[in-house]
């Protein structure tokens, strides 16, 4: 695959605050290397030796959202910025999600939400009506409500003190609403992820989340093992099959 | 008139200094997707074992000021899979002699897998990496006592033709009886340095960033202690060397060759920038230009003189 344009130069449309330590930026410049959702950018940080990868929430021809939470000095030093920065970043990293018709269910947790709205975008545009059920801490962290609701009819929220929607975990909700059977995506919190492919009768494609070195493949810093070897979270990854996870050495 | 790139790693002759370092460009195939790869002097593939190794567990990977540690593990599919499926995918995008960069537990697994890469065609040097664990002796380092070393390196060169580097490590008190140990052991030349054992600790959890507490730290924060080593090594011993070490930049790629060393490998760098090996390659030119650089031979060791 030709790769030649992967560096990109982009500029900051806007940045703003989502919730208490979750942003949205808005980056404009060349996303022609972005051919899936769930695919991330590694996004280089002045002063700080590795990149930081953030996943695309959604792009078109010209643009692309990114939604990334505080960790730390350089998600920090992001944040900060302001329309007309300039940012440099390897584009169009990972596998990321594949459309399927019989694949309607969407399963996000927190930060994890992000890929999954670029993902219902993609599945709407297919003729696919997803269902989403989201989880939150609590009703001040929810985010992006509005925008999956202007997509799909069928949007469930719960948050884990009950201070809106159902009270407890996507894993309640799936089971209040009698979902576990339906083939599903996810993104979130390992331990969701987890609980998530647990509940479920049948299967998902699951993002993964891992502390990277390069993040195009080359340095073997984000591999796990799978009933299918090893395989990269940065090249093969982030986005495998509930049915290769080894659960018990993740 | 252009500066004359080319250098000599004893026989092998490179039409310049710059070689991609094992572990930071996989089996090197897959950066064909970014640059030709032809215009690099040569390539170190991936460590490889005699076996398959899935290596350490993650987190591998913490970062560092001007660097990394990686605690990978020598993650490969062992030297057949490298042989039957890695290196024919090499060869499709890079022809040129490659390192077959070696790593083992023991003698007789260093040795089974330096005969396997002897035999193939595209291997032009045999990189042994001594900086593993030595299981038959406690887990102590190979590359950490002189005589072991030369032991090791006497019984390579006994099993192989092709030219042997040793690749030491930098974690001994004395770096000169090491390399004088793969000179009495026969070695054809030397690569140094590998990383340097580091630690991170997470401030909110006080536990350690990688699973296996220490890793490998490289990036340009060891260029110093990479510099100082091949100096050193170079007064020691009269074989060719290859210098790593922090090198990201054409800069570096001069002041390590003044140093003494005949190539260098690019480690780290790969990783914060797929096109690092390519760019030092368009400004080298262009700097010995400025430096009245004729020909990068000429400067080998120039610190020296």
């Amino acid at each position: 695959m030709d790769r030649t344009n992967i560096k990109q130069k982009y500029e900051v449309v806007s940045n703003r605050k989502l919730s208490s330590d979750l942003y949205e930026m808005t980056l404009s410049g060349d996303t022609s290397m972005i051919a899936k959702p769930g695919q991330f950018i590694n996004i280089t940080i002045p002063n700080h030796f590795l990149k930081r990868p953030i996943s695309i929430a959604d792009w078109d021809d010209e643009k692309m959202v990114i939604i990334y939470r505080i960790a730390g000095k350089g998600t920090k030093w992001l944040s900060l910025l302001t329309s007309g920065d300039k940012l440099e970043c390897l584009s169009g990293l990972g596998n990321g999600f594949t459309v399927e018709n019989n694949r309607r269910l969407i399963i996000g947790g927190g930060a994890g939400v992000p890929p999954l709205y670029g993902l219902a975008k993609r599945m709407v545009t297919a003729g696919i009506k997803p269902i989403v059920i989201l989880g939150f801490r609590n009703a001040d962290e929810i985010f992006y409500l509005a925008e999956f609701k202007a997509l799909s009819d069928e949007v469930y929220v719960a948050t884990d003190d009950g201070s809106f929607g159902q009270k407890g975990t996507v894993c309640d909700l799936l089971t209040v609403r009698g979902l576990t059977d339906i083939p599903y995506y996810a993104c979130g919190p390992l331990a969701m992820l987890k609980s998530v492919c647990h509940i479920s009768q049948t299967n998902g494609q699951l993002s993964l989340e891992e502390r990277m070195g390069c993040g195009f493949g080359a340095c073997m810093g984000c591999s796990i093992k799978t009933k299918n070897g090893p395989k990269r979270i940065c090249k093969e990854g982030p986005v495998l099959s509930s049915e290769e996870l080894l659960w018990d050495v993740i | 008139m252009g500066c004359d790139l080319r250098v000599n790693l004893g026989k092998i002759k490179l039409d310049n200094p710059v070689i991609p370092a094992s572990g930071t460009f996989g089996f090197g195939y897959e950066f064909a997707d970014f640059y030709d790869l032809d215009i690099l002097g040569s390539i170190a593939i991936k460590g490889t074992t005699l076996n398959a190794r899935f290596g350490n567990p993650t987190p591998r990977i913490a970062e560092c000021d001007r660097g990394m540690i990686n605690a990978v593990g020598l993650q490969n599919p062992g030297v057949e899979k490298v042989l039957e499926e890695e290196l024919p995918k090499l060869k499709q995008v890079f022809h040129k002699p490659i390192i077959a960069n070696i790593a083992g537990s023991s003698f007789a697994d260093y040795i089974a897998c330096a005969v396997a890469f002897d035999k193939a065609e595209m291997v032009g040097i045999l990189e042994i990496n001594i900086s593993c664990p030595n299981v038959s002796k406690g887990g102590l380092s190979f590359g950490s006592d002189p005589q072991t070393v030369k032991e090791l390196t006497q019984k390579i060169k006994q099993a192989v033709k092709k030219p042997v580097f040793m690749k030491l490590s930098p974690n001994v008190t004395d770096i000169v009886a090491i390399a004088k140990a793969c000179e009495e052991g026969g070695a054809d030349g030397i690569s140094l340095i590998n990383t340097l054992l580091g630690a991170r600790f997470d401030l909110r959890t006080g536990k350690p960033i990688v699973h296996n507490i220490m890793g490998g730290f490289s990036g340009p924060a060891i260029k110093p202690v990479a510099l100082r080593m091949v100096y050193q090594v170079y007064e020691a011993v009269s074989l060719p060397i290859i210098g790593i070490g922090g090198i990201s930049e054409a800069e570096d790629v001069i002041e390590m060759m003044y140093a003494g060393a005949s190539a260098v490998e690019i480690g780290a760098a790969n990783c914060t920038d797929p096109f690092a090996c390519k760019k030092i390659l368009d400004d080298l030119p262009e700097l010995c230009r400025r430096l009245g650089i004729g020909s990068l031979k000429s400067i080998i060791g120039k610190a020296h003189q």
